[in-house]
């Protein structure tokens, strides 16, 4: 179980971190867009994400979300239910609109509650990623978009040819550091509610179970947090010295300073 | 009950005084804002000892770092590398548990509660991340400077507290207010680790989650929480910009290094 929930991280890192570009993409076209709401709404996801603490964030968008898909799918299966959803502390739709269902699996549960969690890491981590590409996608020289429309581009053309692939060299720093601050957010999954490796390091190490298993030990959780802070910082020192590479090979034969050579 | 008796009974809650019980039901919007508000006081006050601790080890980290010195650099960069590669979340939780271990061997009891255990972790870890920023202020310092203070006789420990300190301080100011804005908003994690909150006194976020959970409703205790941060927030970016105004007092007002809020950096 211990070893397994490795695998949940790295999964989540896999899946998290492309879809937070994603998100990224969006709230950076969002907020360079000519139509003033569109651009309001980039622009306030960016700042209020970044803003606040992220933890709150997490707390509060696994519970947000959740009882979002529970409402739309409660206004769209019972739409004669006749309480109100909120009656004082609870939060009640009808079970048709449960998520999910109250009959399925444990698995589908799981599985749930780690859509969640990505979903909840790509909306924060997104916010971040969609500040860098913001800028990066400013830091493109003026002079290359000017001679792509003196060849007759249109906008969306620009868009695709010229920007895009020129943003990436000066996003990646910013990308990078945004891949450690994920790699070091993860533990923050064990709040989410999913049984990742801080879970199991305290499930494990911790003397209660122990006593009633094959296995009594001692109070282990130092040895196996101990364990966990070695993976982690070799995980970041691997990862830094990939980005290095992809920045040198990005930065090849590009008229900025890393690139001379 | 009257906002006024409420917050009589819960504004110092955190602290443990006024009423004892938490409210159980029927919560109003002005107990929301009180008691986040209350766990507002040991945000301030982890975030403030541990910014102030850590500017010192951070300087002299920053130092040790730059020494020529092997036996001085190594032991400085394994320290930075350490703190800054893993989670802060993880630290807490080993920092904690080292704590535990050492309690039961009757070695310093009171590092498990968390105003001295985790202000500890706190002010290593913040001191990490501030002595990377200030070890690159301080390779950056212009060559120029130096050499005008060798220039001028200025030496050694005169040098360095006259001209090579105060530049690295102008140098590094705007990359250090984002470190600090994101110290404070870092200590939501300490209830949330290990340490355990005694007697339910706990922080911002242990008060707007304590809500949360029990109204089932994220949508009333988060913003509140947000609300304050982001007031926190702008008083740092404030205390933060009056000082930097000062560092920079000799230069013209276009030549001075403008503080532009820059989050990069998450534990």
């Amino acid at each position: 179980m211990f070893y397994q929930s490795f695998g949940t991280v790295i999964i989540l890192l896999a899946v998290t971190a492309p879809s937070a570009l994603l998100f990224g993409f969006g709230g950076a076209t969002l907020a360079r867009s000519r139509l003033f709401p569109l651009r309001w709404i980039g622009k306030i996801y960016i700042s209020a994400v970044r803003g606040v603490p992220d933890i709150a964030f997490f707390l509060f968008f696994v519970i947000a979300l959740d009882q979002g898909f529970e409402w739309l799918r409660h206004q769209a299966f019972c739409p004669d239910w006749p309480d109100a959803i909120r009656q004082g502390n609870d939060f009640v739709v009808c079970t048709a609109a449960k998520l999910p269902l109250g009959n399925s699996p444990q698995y589908v549960h799981e599985i749930y509650g780690f859509f969640t969690a990505v979903l909840t890491f790509a909306i924060v981590f997104g916010a971040f990623a969609a500040n860098v590409l913001y800028g990066a996608m400013r830091a493109v020289p003026k002079a290359q978009i000017e001679t792509a429309q003196a060849y007759g581009m249109g906008q969306g053309q620009v868009f695709r040819r010229i920007l895009i692939p020129q943003m990436w060299v000066y996003a990646l720093p910013g990308l990078s550091n945004l891949w450690m601050v994920l790699i070091k957010a993860t533990p923050l999954l064990f709040l989410l509610g999913v049984e990742d490796i801080v879970y199991w390091a305290r499930e494990l190490g911790g003397t209660k179970q122990a006593k009633f298993s094959a296995y009594p030990h001692e109070d282990w959780r130092m040895q196996y947090f101990l364990f966990l802070l070695v993976f982690y910082l070799t995980f970041t020192k691997l990862s830094e010295i990939v980005l290095e590479r992809v920045m040198k090979r990005l930065t090849h034969g590009q008229g900025t300073l890393g690139g001379v050579t | 009950m009257s906002c006024g008796q409420t917050i009589l009974d819960y504004g110092l809650r955190s602290l443990g005084y006024g009423a004892r019980l938490l409210p159980k039901t029927d919560f109003t919007l002005c107990q929301h804002f009180t008691l986040i508000g209350s766990g507002l006081i040991w945000n301030i006050y982890f975030g403030f000892l541990a910014l102030l601790a850590g500017f010192f080890i951070a300087n002299a980290v920053a130092l040790a770092k730059a020494s020529p010195r092997k036996a001085i650099r190594v032991p400085a960069e394994w320290f930075i590398l350490v703190f800054r590669g893993s989670p802060l979340f993880i630290q807490f939780f080993l920092a904690y548990f080292i704590f535990l271990r050492l309690k039961q061997q009757g070695i310093l009891p009171w590092l498990t509660a968390a105003q001295f255990g985790a202000l500890l972790v706190l002010v290593l870890n913040t001191a990490a991340y501030s002595a990377e920023i200030f070890s690159g202020a301080l390779r950056s310092v212009p060559k120029g400077e130096v050499e005008a203070a060798d220039a001028y006789g200025l030496y050694g420990w005169s040098r360095f507290r006259r001209v090579i300190w105060p530049t690295t301080l102008r140098l590094a100011w705007p990359a250090y207010t984002n470190e600090a804005i994101f110290l404070f908003h870092a200590t939501t994690l300490v209830f949330f680790s290990g340490f355990p909150a005694w007697q339910q006194r706990g922080d911002a976020l242990y008060y707007a989650s304590y809500f949360a959970d029990k109204t089932f409703n994220p949508f009333v205790a988060y913003p509140i929480l947000a609300f304050y941060f982001v007031i926190l927030t702008f008083t740092i970016i404030g205390v933060f910009g009056f000082i930097n105004k000062r560092l920079n007092r000799h230069l013209p007002q276009e030549a001075r290094p403008k503080l532009r809020y820059r989050p990069q950096v998450i534990r």
